[in-house]
């Protein structure tokens, strides 16, 4: 319902957006300020951009970034909402089971998703070496963690976009002459793709995103933007990386922009 | 027959690829939890309680209690209730106010409060450093609590949003009709129907609060340590793993206790919503 709000209420809301907003601001307004050491305003300047550009540990990491999440967003999308479809239909009695599996990864605290994945792949590692093979924690180890917490994600998300149908649209299918294959991914498929995409698009930002698993099972020597930006803002702020992060709160801005004017003529079917 | 096929080609990936690397490295956990430290992170025989009765502060080499971690632990939970309580406090009237807006503006109260949801979390924790730092601030356990309060308040709006836009409004107005004052007709007509959004969105802001080790990590110092930092700590410096283990186990229960007794109370439905 719209309507008049009280003057008081608009006061509040103001400042709890000022109170989100303000840090991002500063952190913006930091990085084209012309200080090594950042608390005071010493003049406009953009060289920390050019220093953050020359960093060949920030492209690095940039790339390890955008590799994890591409490939795990692929295979979590595949493997998500091919559980979401089968929770939609194929499994009453398992439900609750498999409702419970799926949310384990988003209510566990990272923390302890992190250092179990890490514990693991060591135990994995061990067992590995008697029979003489060996890896090291890097590409590989993140990328299954990310997938592991994306796939929850995307299967709900799938399963979700699918609630309002029952099995007769199938059956429909079936009785007009498809075959299974064909009623899958000429109905069901198409049906659920808004659902699809936007459970790859969740995945991809919570890959993009992720620092504490990926911290905890990436080893020493594969570190992606989060987990550089930590290491780095550990040892003591610099102000290239105030740069880093607003670059990335602007990717931020254009991604939400663009994905709310893509989700939206479609919110009303 | 072709249900059993279909079965394993819809779920089987999905549920063999959560227990491969969700279920075992649990087990795990658990398994090293009650081995022995032998070495920086390593573990072996014998196996022994040691780790737990120390997560429940008792010293099995020293043989006594002590309060350290369990100060830790209580710092943790009331430092996540806290957050919770102000993250509901900011959040509740602002979720009235952007509800009662017109479409178009309401549209853009979200998309300002999803910005900065999608803001990676280690950004904006850090945007506090800068501004706290010329305060004397960082590190303290109150520089701490405004980080997490920064942190999750939007994990509080947006729960608490989606209940209060399905406020039906008619009961207020029947209530004022039948001449409650604003407070009572507030109370008994409007605030029971968003406890599901309020319910919801505490639990999504104490969960990762409790959970969190980036934020006192960054902000708080050793003094404002919570159990995630324990935790970590274990994983890093202290190379404990089996004590680690158990920490994290503890954190686990706790977190799926609450959701266990959230369920019961609002039914299978209410969990399936919170993902």
């Amino acid at each position: 319902m719209t309507g008049r709000t009280h003057p008081l209420l608009g006061a509040w809301a103001a400042l709890v957006y000022l109170f989100l907003y303000l840090p991002i601001v500063v952190l913006i307004v930091f990085s084209f300020n012309d200080s090594r050491f950042g608390a005071t305003w010493a003049g406009f300047t953009t060289r920390w951009y050019a220093v953050l550009f020359a960093r060949a540990d920030v492209r690095e990491a940039l790339t390890h970034t955008l590799n994890v999440a591409v490939v795990s967003t692929l295979i979590s999308t595949v493997l998500g909402t091919l559980v979401g479809l089968g929770l939609w239909r194929y499994t009453i009695h398992l439900r609750a089971a498999l409702t419970g599996l799926l949310v384990l990864p988003i209510v566990i605290p990272d923390v302890v998703m992190g250092v179990s994945l890490l514990m693991f792949y060591a135990f994995v590692r061990a067992g590995l070496e008697r029979a003489g093979w060996t890896f090291d924690n890097g590409f590989w180890t993140v990328l299954l963690a990310h997938v592991t917490f994306q796939i929850s994600y995307v299967a709900l998300t799938v399963r979700s976009r699918l609630a309002g149908y029952g099995p007769e649209l199938e059956e429909a299918a079936r009785d007009l002459g498809a075959s299974g294959w064909q009623s899958f991914s000429k109905v069901i498929l198409p049906l659920a793709m808004p659902g699809v995409l936007a459970g790859a698009l969740l995945a991809f930002t919570l890959s993009l995103d992720d620092f504490v698993v990926t911290y905890f099972t990436s080893g020493s020597g594969f570190r992606t933007l989060p987990v550089l930006i930590y290491t780095n803002v550990k040892r003591g702020v610099t102000p290239d990386i105030n740069a880093l992060s607003a670059l990335l709160v602007l990717v931020t801005v254009v991604a939400v922009i663009a994905a709310n004017a893509l989700l939206r003529p479609r919110r009303a079917p | 027959m072709l249900t059993v096929r279909r079965f394993f080609a819809t779920l089987g990936p999905g549920v063999l690829w959560l227990t491969a690397f969700l279920v075992l490295p649990a087990a795990v956990m658990l398994t090293y939890s009650v081995l022995t430290r032998t070495d920086l992170a390593q573990v072996g025989a014998p196996w022994t309680l040691e780790s737990w009765q120390r997560v429940f502060g008792y010293d099995a080499l020293f043989q006594e209690w002590t309060g350290d971690n369990l100060r830790v632990l209580w710092r943790s939970v009331w430092v996540a209730a806290l957050t919770s309580g102000l993250c509901a406090l900011l959040g509740y009237p602002l979720a009235f106010f952007i509800a009662r807006q017109d479409e178009r503006r309401r549209n853009l109260l979200l998309l300002l409060l999803i910005i900065p949801f999608w803001t990676n979390f280690l950004i904006r924790v850090y945007a506090w450093i800068l501004i706290l730092r010329p305060f004397d601030l960082v590190p303290s356990l109150s520089a701490t609590m405004l980080g997490m309060v920064y942190a999750f308040v939007p994990f509080f709006v947006l729960p608490a949003y989606a209940s209060v836009e399905k406020i039906d409004w008619r009961l207020h107005e029947a209530a004022q009709d039948l001449g409650a004052p604003p407070a009572r007709a507030f109370l008994s007509a409007v605030f029971p129907q968003t406890l599901p959004g309020l319910v919801a969105g505490v639990l999504l802001t104490f969960i990762p609060a409790l959970g969190t080790f980036v934020v006192s990590d960054l902000l708080g110092g050793a003094r404002a340590a919570l159990v995630g930092n324990l935790i970590q700590n274990q994983f890093g410096q202290a190379g404990d793993w089996p004590y680690g283990s158990a920490l994290s186990f503890l954190l686990m229960g706790v977190v799926l206790l609450g959701l266990w007794a959230y369920a019961r109370a609002a039914g299978h439905k209410g969990l399936e919503e919170l993902g």
